[in-house]
């Protein structure tokens, strides 16, 4: 299992920062929302117990602590996902302003040969 | 309900308060909006004096959001240098509203609330006592500052929004994988706990735990402009309009104090010290390049933020209390004296020719034809009371940005040599940092001089329409400075007892805890 979300977190980091680095606005917003997502699934990891159970304690039994996976993350994560999300929303208004005001789709502005 | 026990949640909850209350008005009430914001700036730096009295008098003030105690709950934490930060805020908070309500805050919707929202994001920066809550505040204050920088409009404020809010996700994305990384080694995010369970380390996981500070690091370091992570400031500062600029001032400060503060309290300045010297002053060097290059006087004061965020950097990283007590007078007399440039900025730039920032040498070569006409205009041009005024004014945040007596910043600059150059034998990268830092000065005299010989010397201008309302804030944050060059006494003992407290970081790990 471990194996498997460490290659999605690498999978999606890398292609994550490689659309971050090309020269159109939608694949920087593309790229910043799959970063996003292998930082959330990171920070869940961080979390992560080998066979985590749900932290439920129920009355009168004694519990074996360790074998619950930490809530935590989960918590962190949910606040990072709304703040991700939100600031994805706002990267994409200022997409379409500057689509409108500058006439071309670079990051820069302009065109590149002019 | 007794509002000293609640002091210190205050400043998160007045202009939040206010700033949602904002949201709810007609857009076209601007006399009650401005009534509100004004009031609650007023109130916000009364607070935050009583803060800064209260933490003179006992440095840990803790509160427990929603009761939990410390290392369970979120704690918030107002320490000398918090309530520092927290009176800085507001003073620029009330030079950029005042500012603002001559003309900016109708060139856009929802100034007021965006303002409020920002100040809030910045107090709880400083107050929080807790390392995923210095994420939300950072995230909040920067969602302020996107929108912010993009008051007013216009294609070269969105075009360089675009690379500000694309860089800073990219860093916040880095805050949460440090935070994440220190909080899977750790199990905690209280920072004060954090410093108690960072040096039991398990010699495995140190390696994790570096790393996540590290990442960290570079998070903060992105907002605090070092080199090569600040290409980004002085383009977003220039576009922005004047009284969202004003405010940035702190902006890049909020980086440098994040660094202050968790660096000491995690490592106790053990590691990393040399990466902050020789970055703050690879920094130096590219801001005093740039101010010398700038034409643009927006461009001259970003770049003059990021001579002020390396020399802050440089002077943390060598490591000696002495040194930051000075740095952090220089903090606050440099935001002062660049907020009140990034304001003046904007009056000066309505007296002059569009096109008239074009360097001497580069006008003489174009417009040499024109030089014939010049004499004859210039007779009977008596220089009238705004361009007195502005000119003076000018003339201080010369001698603020270049360090020079008599105003404060030339006071911090003495004060930090003498703590650098203390040590015997002096290392050889404090004479390095000594020859940058007087280099810096004289970039900084030269560019504003040059700048100033232009604006005010020009023989084809305006006299600017310039308002009292307008002009009151930048005389305000100059006072200010004159103010602290007289007071100089007072200030650095707090700024000495604050650095102290900084580098023995015990007595906030146990106020904090409780022990």
């Amino acid at each position: 299992m471990e194996i498997v979300l460490a290659l999605a977190i690498g999978i999606l980091t890398g292609s994550g920062v490689w659309l971050l680095l090309r020269p159109r606005t939608f694949q920087v917003v593309i790229g910043l929302s799959l970063l996003s997502y292998a930082v959330n699934l990171f920070i869940f990891v961080m979390g992560w117990v080998r066979g985590g159970h749900a932290p439920f304690v129920e009355p009168g039994k004694v519990v074996d602590v360790a074998s619950f996976a930490d809530p935590l993350p989960q918590a962190l994560v949910l606040t990072a996902i709304v703040i991700s999300f939100a600031m994805t929303a706002l990267l994409l208004v200022v997409l379409l302003a500057a689509r409108g005001l500058t006439g071309t789709d670079h990051v820069d502005g302009r065109e590149p040969d002019e | 309900m007794n509002f000293d026990d609640h002091l210190v949640v205050l400043p998160i909850v007045l202009p939040l308060a206010a700033g949602a209350a904002m949201l709810l008005l007609d857009e076209r009430r601007h006399l009650l909006k401005a009534v509100m914001a004004v009031a609650s700036v007023l109130v916000l730096i009364g607070i935050a004096l009583a803060l800064l009295r209260a933490a003179d008098s006992q440095p840990v003030r803790v509160y427990a959001l929603g009761g939990w105690p410390a290392p369970f709950g979120i704690v918030l934490v107002a320490d000398r240098l918090a309530a520092l930060m927290v009176l800085l805020t507001a003073v620029l908070g009330l030079a950029a509203l005042a500012f603002s309500l001559a003309r900016w805050q109708r060139a856009g919707p929802r100034f007021h609330s965006l303002l409020q929202l920002m100040l809030m994001g910045l107090n709880g920066a400083f107050l929080t006592g807790d390392l995923f809550n210095l994420f939300v505040f950072f995230e909040l204050l920067l969602a302020a500052s996107y929108a912010l920088t993009l008051h007013g409009s216009g294609t070269a404020r969105v075009r360089a929004s675009l690379h500000y809010i694309a860089i800073n996700l990219t860093a916040s994305l880095l805050f949460l994988i440090g935070a994440a990384l220190i909080y899977g080694v750790t199990g905690t995010l209280n920072m004060a706990d954090l410093a108690v369970k960072i040096p039991g380390v398990s010699p495995d996981d140190v390696f994790l735990l570096e790393a996540g500070a590290a990442i960290l690091g570079v998070a903060f370091l992105v907002k605090a402009g070092m080199w090569p992570l600040g290409f980004w400031l002085p383009t977003t500062y220039a576009a922005a309009s004047a009284p969202a600029a004003a405010i940035f001032a702190i902006l890049s400060k909020v980086g440098v104090y994040a660094v202050l503060r968790l660096w000491l309290l995690f490592f106790d300045g053990a590691h990393g010290g040399e990466l902050l010297l020789y970055g703050g002053m690879a920094t130096l060097a590219f801001g005093l390049i740039g101010v010398l290059a700038s034409q643009a006087l927006g461009r001259l004061a970003g770049f003059s933020l990021i001579v002020s965020s390396g020399t802050l950097l440089a002077v943390i990283g060598s490591g000696q209390p002495a040194a930051t007590g000075a740095a952090l007078f220089y903090l606050v007399v440099s935001t002062l004296g660049v907020s009140a440039f990034f304001l003046l900025i904007e009056l000066v730039e309505r007296a002059r020719e569009p096109g008239a920032d074009i360097l001497a040498v580069t006008a003489a070569a174009f417009l040499g034809a024109d030089e014939d006409d010049g004499p004859e205009e210039e007779v009977g041009v008596a220089i009238p009371a705004t361009m007195a005024l502005l000119g003076l004014s000018f003339a201080c945040c010369g001698l603020l940005i270049a360090g020079l007596p008599p105003l404060p910043a030339f006071l911090a600059k003495v004060g930090m040599l003498g703590a650098l150059l203390a040590p015997q034998p002096v290392p050889a990268a404090s004479w390095a940092l000594l020859a940058l830092l007087s280099l810096s000065g004289l970039a900084a005299v030269i560019a504003m001089g040059r700048a100033g010989v232009r604006i005010f010397w020009a023989t084809q201008r305006s006299v600017p329409r310039v308002r009292v309302i307008e002009m009151a804030p930048v005389a305000l944050l100059l006072g200010l400075c004159f103010a602290l060059t007289v007071a100089a006494g007072p200030a650095m003992r707090y700024l000495q007892d604050t650095a102290q407290a900084l580098h023995a970081p015990r007595a906030y790990i146990e106020g904090v805890l409780g022990k």
